[in-house]
């Protein structure tokens, strides 16, 4: 006798308490609050942010922590409560040139207005594992001097004003800002829209593609021209005001690339750009988006289009991480019947197979 | 519309005193190179026009142009449709354009890779153009495609074979078969001997020669090789910079050259 | 920090208009992949996000739901969405295929015909039918605009002329109304008929991939063929070792580790059904009368 499987429903709740529990832990080690995350954990918590596509620290600190860790999980956590919230509107752009700046390098020039100012990086650390942290430590406390208040003019806006480089293509005001997470998405589709793309994109694929380039996979000869993190203001135009409203201010990192020039009988040669910017400190993936962004320019600039980085299509239908993860994981649940289909094709095949082998040796012979 | 569409040769016993295509100013340019300039000329049905040149003369461009794949900057195109009416290709919708390529037209790319779908049987690659115009029995379009093997001698044993199976000449002979197959009136060469060795040419250039005089297909035939040129052709437009230098009957043209461009063409390429 | 509260149904009513025009749309040309703005959802993409947000857009506070997997109402996935919308839609639920005003479906269509008024949701992970023939999406929908549909016959040719016959055993394609060839989901192709002047509304939903198209009611469905190789259906040749029904798609049960097999329904709504009329299959037990 046999009877057909059941309890799926008992056995859901089940591991859901399982998860639950193994969540927490040892019940003997303290448990992790929000702040401690936000503030020890930032990177990860900036990461959060910026592909989950929402500014709050705090949602993003519980989103790491429902999640174990699992960063892309506590993306889609995020994600799916940004789906629920209801749209007022979009800011003003942000003016990035007036950003109040922790870190500011450029590696094309030695000395910008302004100065560089190198900030909290890893770039020069020894990677050597430090025993310290494994206990408390009490870090002496930071140097500082007072603020500049010398212009920070961008790198990008420097050379422009020689011609050197393309202008940045300026939106006319009444254009509508184009949002893929409201209208369907068309190939070919605008750089606003690339652009957003590449924002929410996982970091990893952004940043194998930006290398591939780098290794002749579209090559664009890319100096980072500047790298600038810190805090901006936002401002949104409430209708009933009839003036720009602040918001408060949110910490950006903005990456300009200055890449090979391009001219022809009718332009001057002139620099090219590519652009990155993301939530809060997330130097890594702000380069790798200037690199993908610029490769992705390469129709609208006369290049072939041959490498991977540089196929719109490519590089847009699977940048989602959220989409990426679900779609692969999806292979866990069951598929039954289309097995039995398979199966049932397959001995089909089989037995013709296997009635038309004997006619085969006659034929041979 | 598709049932319009007819697959039999008899209907293009047509009156052959009307053009079938006509040039008329064809001129490209890019940016700031004229790739093509003013070329005018009417092609009747069943004739062979060859179209010779260096390479960067601008024939391959032109040939885009009359084939409809590249809009011209200046000048058209017009074609006789089966219903006897001369259109303006540039006119045509893109479903019309499309149609046209794959029933009354065919192209023959130098490349036959780019002509077939190399992972799929020859048997598909020629039934293709039938069950895109609606052929829906399995085994007429089977039947014809190996009749179309036979006819370019093919042996109708490989039909289940992909074309990355074949030899050069081989996918050469089944690009002309899967062109061949819906009854075109006009066929595009583009250097269709171009990769081929020397002994494979010459069957090739053969099996092609009786094809177009059998089928009576008109045919416009690009080729840098004047031996090609003379063994397929009527009639020869010599290029030059974009421009038509020298026209005439093939034979006329190489034998008593005109221009000093046309002369050294001849006698560099024709020596033996 | 707030307590995040969600809309009825949870999607918030801006979003749902949006997919209700989608909707609309999609009804209106049968067969036709109309992109949508598909949302972020609770659960993965490739786990019926598409099929979720059509129902949350088109469900309404009287009506009673019920969710399918594999044609089984108890696998964990259809659990976990009809809790969903119990949760937050707070409709009623059933697991009766007459009873259910709207059906969420994954890979089955119901054994037991539908009626008017029905909706049939079906999850789809690949809308395009003529995908894995050509990759591109601009390419596709101009093959579409254009009803160029050789190459998907090239398909059918090579695996008659490889195999004997058409050798596609679910996701098989069909010809809406005559026009649009469309991808019917992973359903075996066991099902197809049923879609052919079905009396309910059937839609699809595909949220990775965002699109949504739909079959209206008593609409011309045909599994494409060639007319010497006509469109066969498939069913295991065995009778359920349940009900002992001899016209549903059944399920392969490995029941030992010495190659024993049985076959069941797999549709378990149907399944039940038939053995409370008193149908018998070898393996059957007594119902028990006292479980309510």
């Amino acid at each position: 006798m046999y009877v057909a499987v059941k309890g799926g429903e008992r056995a859901i709740d089940n591991a859901h308490r399982l998860l639950a529990d193994t969540r927490r832990g040892d019940r003997a080690v303290p448990e992790l609050t929000l702040d401690q995350i936000s503030e020890q954990l930032a990177l990860g918590v900036d990461r959060v942010m910026s592909e989950g596509s929402l500014y709050d620290r705090e949602l993003a600190a519980l989103a790491i922590k429902q999640a174990r860790g699992d960063l892309i999980e506590a993306i889609f956590l995020v994600r799916a409560f940004r789906a629920t919230l209801p749209r007022f509107g979009a800011s003003e752009p942000v003016d990035t040139g007036a950003m109040a700046i922790q870190r500011r390098i450029s590696s094309t020039f030695k000395d910008i207005p302004g100065g560089q100012i190198l900030g909290p990086t890893f770039d020069y650390t020894h990677r050597l594992l430090d025993p310290q942290l494994a206990g408390s430590c009490d870090p002496a406390e930071p140097a500082s001097a007072e603020a500049s208040d010398a212009p920070t003019p961008r790198v990008t806006d420097i050379l422009r004003q020689d011609g050197l480089i393309e202008d940045s293509p300026v939106a006319a005001d009444d254009a509508p800002v184009g949002d893929l997470t409201r209208e369907p998405l068309n190939f070919p589709a605008d750089r606003d829209l690339r652009l957003q793309n590449l924002a929410r994109a996982d970091e990893g694929f952004l940043l194998a593609l930006g290398y591939s380039t780098q290794r002749g996979y579209g090559r664009n000869h890319p100096f980072a021209g500047e790298i600038r993190f810190g805090e901006v203001d936002v401002y949104f135009e409430a209708e009933d005001a009839g003036f720009a409203v602040p918001l408060g201010s949110i910490a950006l990192t903005e990456c300009q690339m200055v890449n090979q020039f391009k001219g022809s009988a009718t332009e001057a040669p002139r620099f090219t750009r590519g652009y990155g910017l993301a939530f809060g400190q997330s130097e890594r993936k702000a380069m790798s988006m200037a690199l993908v962004d610029r490769a992705l320019r390469a129709s609208e600039l006369g290049e072939d289009v041959k490498a991977p980085a540089q196929d719109e299509e490519f590089v847009m239908s699977h940048s989602d991480n959220v989409q990426a993860t679900g779609f692969v994981e999806h292979l866990k649940l069951p598929h039954y019947v289309d097995f039995q289909s398979e199966l049932g094709l397959l001995r089909k095949l089989r037995a013709d197979f296997e009635q038309a082998a004997p006619q085969m040796q006659e034929a041979a012979e | 519309m598709l049932d319009r569409v007819s697959v039999s040769h008899d209907d293009k016993v047509a009156a052959t005193d009307q053009p079938l295509l006509i040039a008329d100013g064809l001129s490209k340019r890019y940016g700031r190179i004229d790739a093509c300039r003013g070329v005018s000329f009417e092609l009747y049905p069943g004739e062979v026009l060859a179209i010779v040149g260096e390479s960067g003369s601008g024939k391959s461009t032109l040939l885009q142009m009359l084939s409809a794949q590249l809009a011209p900057s200046a000048g058209r195109v017009s074609y006789r449709m089966r219903d006897g009416v001369l259109r303006d290709l540039a006119a045509l919708g893109e479903a019309e354009r499309r149609l046209l390529l794959r029933t009354d037209w065919g192209f023959v790319h130098q490349d036959p890779a780019q002509g077939l779908r190399m992972a799929v049987s020859a048997g598909a690659n020629v039934g293709e153009r039938l069950m895109a115009i609606g052929w829906n029995h399995y085994g007429r379009i089977r039947d014809t495609a190996s009749d179309w093997l036979q006819r370019v001698e093919i042996d109708t044993s490989r039909i289940d074979d992909a074309p990355r199976t074949y030899s050069g000449g081989m996918r050469q002979r089944l690009q002309i078969a899967r062109n061949l197959v819906t009854g075109p009136r006009l066929v595009f060469m583009d250097e269709p001997t171009g990769g081929l060795d020397v002994s494979v040419q010459a069957r090739l250039l053969d099996l092609v020669r009786s094809l177009v005089t059998e089928l009576g297909l008109a045919a416009i035939v690009v080729t840098h090789d004047l031996a090609v040129a003379r063994l397929l052709s009527h009639r020869i437009l010599v290029m030059k910079s974009g421009r038509v230098i020298e026209t005439g009957l093939t034979d006329q043209v190489l034998d008593d050259p005109r221009e000093p461009y046309t002369q050294l063409l001849v006698s560099s390429i024709l020596p033996a | 920090m707030i307590e995040a509260s969600y809309n009825f149904a949870y999607l918030d009513e801006q979003t749902k208009r949006m997919i209700r025009r989608a909707i609309l749309k999609a009804i209106a040309i049968p067969g036709y992949q109309v992109p949508f703005a598909s949302r972020e959802m609770p659960m993965p993409y490739g786990w019926g996000t598409g099929g979720v947000q059509v129902t949350a857009s088109i469900l309404g506070p009287d009506d009673t739901l019920k969710v399918i997997d594999q044609g089984s109402d108890d696998t964990t996935n259809a659990i976990s969405i009809r809790k969903f919308f119990a949760k937050t839609a707070g409709v009623a639920t059933t697991t009766s295929t007459p009873a259910a005003s709207v059906i969420q479906t994954r890979h089955r269509i119901p054994e037991t015909t539908l009626h008017e008024g029905q909706v049939l949701v079906y999850q789809v992970p690949i809308p395009e039918p003529l995908r894995f023939l050509e990759p591109r999406e601009t390419e596709t929908r101009r093959m579409h605009a254009l009803a160029e549909y050789g190459l998907m016959h090239v398909k059918l040719y090579e695996d008659i002329a490889k195999f004997g016959h058409i050798a596609t055993s679910y996701a098989y394609p069909v010809k809406v109304a005559g026009r649009y060839v469309m991808d019917p989901s992973p359903t075996p192709k066991f099902d197809n008929p049923k879609m052919n002047d079905c009396a309910a509304l059937q839609l699809f939903g595909a949220g990775r991939e965002k699109r949504i198209y739909a079959i209206p009611p008593y609409t011309q469905v045909v599994s494409l063929d060639f007319e010497d190789h006509p469109f066969t259906r498939y069913r295991q040749n065995a009778p359920c070792a349940l009900c002992g029904a001899e016209d549903s798609y059944l399920d392969e049960i490995v029941t030992d580790d010495r190659g024993g097999r049985m076959f069941v329904c797999s549709d378990t709504d149907y399944c039940e059904g038939r053995r409370a009329q008193g149908h018998t299959g070898t393996e059957s037990a007594p119902m028990e009368a006292a479980d309510a």
